[in-house]
């Protein structure tokens, strides 16, 4: 190092300068090593930050129905999206519903396989206004676990919701009129690892009470 | 000081190796600069090039220039491939820029050269990781423009996703190989840099000769010591986006997929996380070497040092909590984007110390316009064009409006290509003297200036106009009414050409022909520690440590 081409005034003073350098410079690793670990930090915590606060439309999930159910009304429309590369139909079996804000409400969205083999998909959702993601409550979903379809099968798959009366609390949320939940289904690359996943979450689902 | 480290050099001919030993195998600051500045100008060159292909196919509307790359025989065809060429210029300008021409100029070059010196060290602190920091470089520019030559999007050559890398462009939109060589040399320079930002950072806080306190500094060298602690915090989170990135790509993860229940959007945070600290990392150097040559040609020191030095560190500091304002168009809710407004607005006061700071510095000076007196009065003039801009387009209301389009463009053009670059020139003509022993040519080095100035000019103060008028960037046609101030900003770049070519009949004069320059060439303005050595410095200097009054 630098200390060893230049005539040191003596040995000790040098080899406390390579000591001290070589402390700046591990905690200066360990920083980029504490960086490089807080970006991928950032993945979960993120998913948390939308679950939690209801970021970008991203809806809550309950266990129950809310007490209070108000007078008020909130309509909601149904909104359905096939990835490419599916092959399935997906669409609302209703287009909107009108319910009281609080009251639990089912709908019911229709998917077929059109396609020629068994194919797996998994739906991602969320709401617009985006603001409203923290009030509107799933209680059950077909979007919380995989599906899996035969050739040529159609299937019916619930939703159970709620808006939760909170949202007439919020100066920026409660004018909302009306709230659209969109729902888009992507292909599950694995068709064989989804099958046993299916048949798990669907034993789990079918323990879950609906009121 | 100077005679004795002249001395002491002869006695170390075992370290000064010659030919390309002396150069492959560097462990001495002074070497690794110059070949980082050399590698800097190549870069720019390349760099440089590309934008031309650019401006020239702006000239007019339609496609008539990069058409003539394309191999495709059916006219649909090739429109679509000069297009995508368009894309792949566009994306590889950017990087090269940012990555190759100004962050090595800036840091690794005027950097290496003279930190040690302005702190009275010998050398860096770990010189042969200073070695590996410069040999990252020329593989990982390698690696980008190779990437220009094998398969991106199907049947396209070349990654066209724009230097911010966004998926799902940069992963469903381009199959081929082109995106993974592009961030495989991401990975490499970003290495590169960490190294060189934990070698500054030990210099700076562990090297410093006797009586150096830290408030006794050069600016140069605090700007520089903000700058290693902006690459330090922010490379590593670009890294591992890109991973992130990379494995998605190539490994099925799905981080930015929304299929695995992944979010897009999270890569345009990480990546502004680390890439609004980028800009400032590429111009606080810059505001070194200009308050160096202000206080020099002004004969004063600098007003306010304290202020100064603490100005960038605010600005190093809030530049990590602005960066949602290049998302504003990503669906943020109103609060958010009334924070990061607030936020981003008050990045202007530490920049508005600094530009009074320069302004009450020449105030009352006995000011000499040397050539770069002109480029540091040049920079200021143009930084704070492209500031008052910056300030116009943090708002998120306005940006909604101006997002992606030219005067996007011209606002980062004037803050980067017209300041950080005039700030490389004027480090250039300040110390060409210092570190080639020879003196550039005074009226050379003004025309240039001038010529630049009146070029750099009229290319980018147009794309205000176009801007504001809706010309979107990006998109390398445009309808008719835009052609008027995009032909002026295309003959803008070809009188840049001229002025760039200036530079280097210049470099070449100095380097052949130049007078040689005296220890101190610019007289008592100059009182940093570089202008008690000799021109060029000894190969080892201060083997006993200047003592600071």
């Amino acid at each position: 190092m630098s200390a060893t081409e230049t005539p040191p005034p003596d040995d000790a003073g040098t080899h406390a300068l390579a000591r001290r350098n070589r402390r700046v410079g591990m905690i200066a690793f360990g920083v980029v090593a504490g960086m490089v670990g807080m970006s991928y930090a950032a993945v979960p915590l993120y998913q948390m930050f939308c679950q939690v606060t209801g970021f970008g439309g991203t809806t809550q999930r309950a266990d129950a129905a809310p007490t209070r159910v108000t007078g008020q009304t909130i309509s909601v429309r149904f909104d359905a999206n096939v990835a490419p590369g599916l092959g399935w139909g997906f669409m609302p079996e209703q287009t909107a519903q009108t319910l009281k804000i609080g009251e639990q409400k089912l709908a019911f969205y229709k998917a077929v396989n059109n396609s020629g083999e068994p194919v797996s998909g998994q739906a991602v959702f969320n709401v617009t206004p985006d603001i409203a993601g923290q009030y509107f409550n799933k209680i059950e979903c077909f979007c919380f676990t995989e599906q899996k379809l035969e050739p040529g099968q159609a299937i019916d798959m619930p939703v159970v919701y709620f808006v939760d009366p909170a949202i007439l609390d919020d100066p920026q949320a409660r004018k909302i009129s009306e709230i659209t939940l969109s729902y888009t289904f992507y292909k599950m690359d694995k068709p064989a690892d989804a099958t046993q996943r299916t048949s798990q979450t669907s034993a789990a689902v079918k323990g879950a009470t609906r009121s | 000081m100077a005679h004795a480290s002249a001395h002491a050099h002869d006695d170390h001919a075992h370290d000064h190796p010659t030919g390309w030993r002396r150069w492959l195998l560097s462990t001495n600051h002074k070497d690794i600069g110059t070949l980082y500045l050399i590698f800097s100008i190549i870069a720019g060159i390349v760099g440089g090039a590309m934008s031309g292909l650019m401006r020239e196919e702006l000239m007019q509307p339609g496609m008539q220039v990069l058409t003539a790359f394309s191999s495709a025989s059916d006219p649909a065809a090739a429109i679509d491939q000069s297009y995508h060429l368009w894309n792949v210029l566009i994306s590889a300008h950017g990087l090269i820029m940012v990555f190759f021409m100004v962050m090595p100029a800036v840091i690794g070059g005027f950097g290496n050269w003279f930190v040690p010196i302005m702190v009275g060290a010998p050398d860096m602190a770990f010189p042969r990781m200073n070695n590996i920091s410069f040999w990252l470089m020329p593989p990982a520019l390698i690696l980008l423009v190779c990437s220009m030559f094998v398969e991106g999007p199907a049947g396209q050559l070349g990654f066209g996703g724009g230097w911010t890398v966004y998926p799902p462009l940069s992963t469903a939109g381009h199959p081929g190989p082109a995106t993974d060589y592009g961030i495989l040399a991401l990975h490499i320079a970003g290495a590169s840099s960490i190294l060189g930002a934990i070698n500054f950072i030990t210099t700076i806080l562990n090297m410093r000769a006797p009586g150096m306190t830290l408030h006794k500094m050069p600016l140069f060298v605090w700007s520089v010591l903000v700058t290693a602690f902006l690459l330090l915090l922010s490379l590593p989170v670009l890294a591992g986006a890109i991973t992130m990135l990379l494995t998605d790509r190539n490994f099925g993860t799905t981080f930015f997929d929304p299929a695995g229940g992944g979010d897009p959007i999270l890569y345009q945070h990480l990546f502004w996380f680390f890439g609004h600290p980028e800009v400032y990392i590429m111009i606080l150097p810059a505001f070194g070497i200009i308050s160096h040559i202000v206080s020099t040609f002004s004969k004063k020191p600098v007003f306010g040092y304290l202020g100064m030095a603490y100005a960038m560190v605010a600005i190093g500091f809030v530049g990590f909590v602005v960066w949602a304002h290049h998302m504003y168009t990503a669906g943020l809710d109103v609060d958010t984007k009334a924070y990061f407004t607030a936020a981003t607005m008050i990045i202007a006061v530490p920049t508005g110390v600094k530009i009074f700071s320069w302004i009450a510095t020449m105030w009352g000076g006995s000011i000499t316009f040397n050539t770069p007196m002109l480029w540091a009065i040049g920079f200021i003039f143009l930084f704070t064009v492209g500031g008052v801009t910056g300030v116009v387009l943090s708002n998120a209301g306005v940006d909604v409006a101006l997002h992606d389009t030219y005067y996007v463009v011209a606002h980062f053009h004037y803050v980067l290509s017209l300041g950080a670059v005039f700030a490389i020139f004027a480090g250039w003509y300040y110390w060409i003297g210092k570190m080639s022993g020879r003196q550039y040519n005074e009226f050379l080095g003004k025309l240039h200036f001038w010529v630049m100035f009146i070029g750099v000019n009229l290319i980018f103060f147009p794309q205000h106009f176009l801007g504001l008028n809706g010309m979107p960037r990006r998109i390398p046609d445009y309808p008719d009414a835009f052609e008027y101030w995009n032909m002026v900003s295309s003959w803008g770049y070809r009188i840049t050409i001229i002025g760039v070519a200036i530079f280097f009949v210049n470099v070449i004069y100095t380097l052949l022909a130049g007078k040689k320059a005296g220890d101190n060439p610019w007289g008592e303005g100059a009182n940093t520690l570089e202008w008690t050595l000799s021109s060029p410095p000894p190969f080892h200097q201060f083997e006993t440590l200047p003592k600071i009054k």
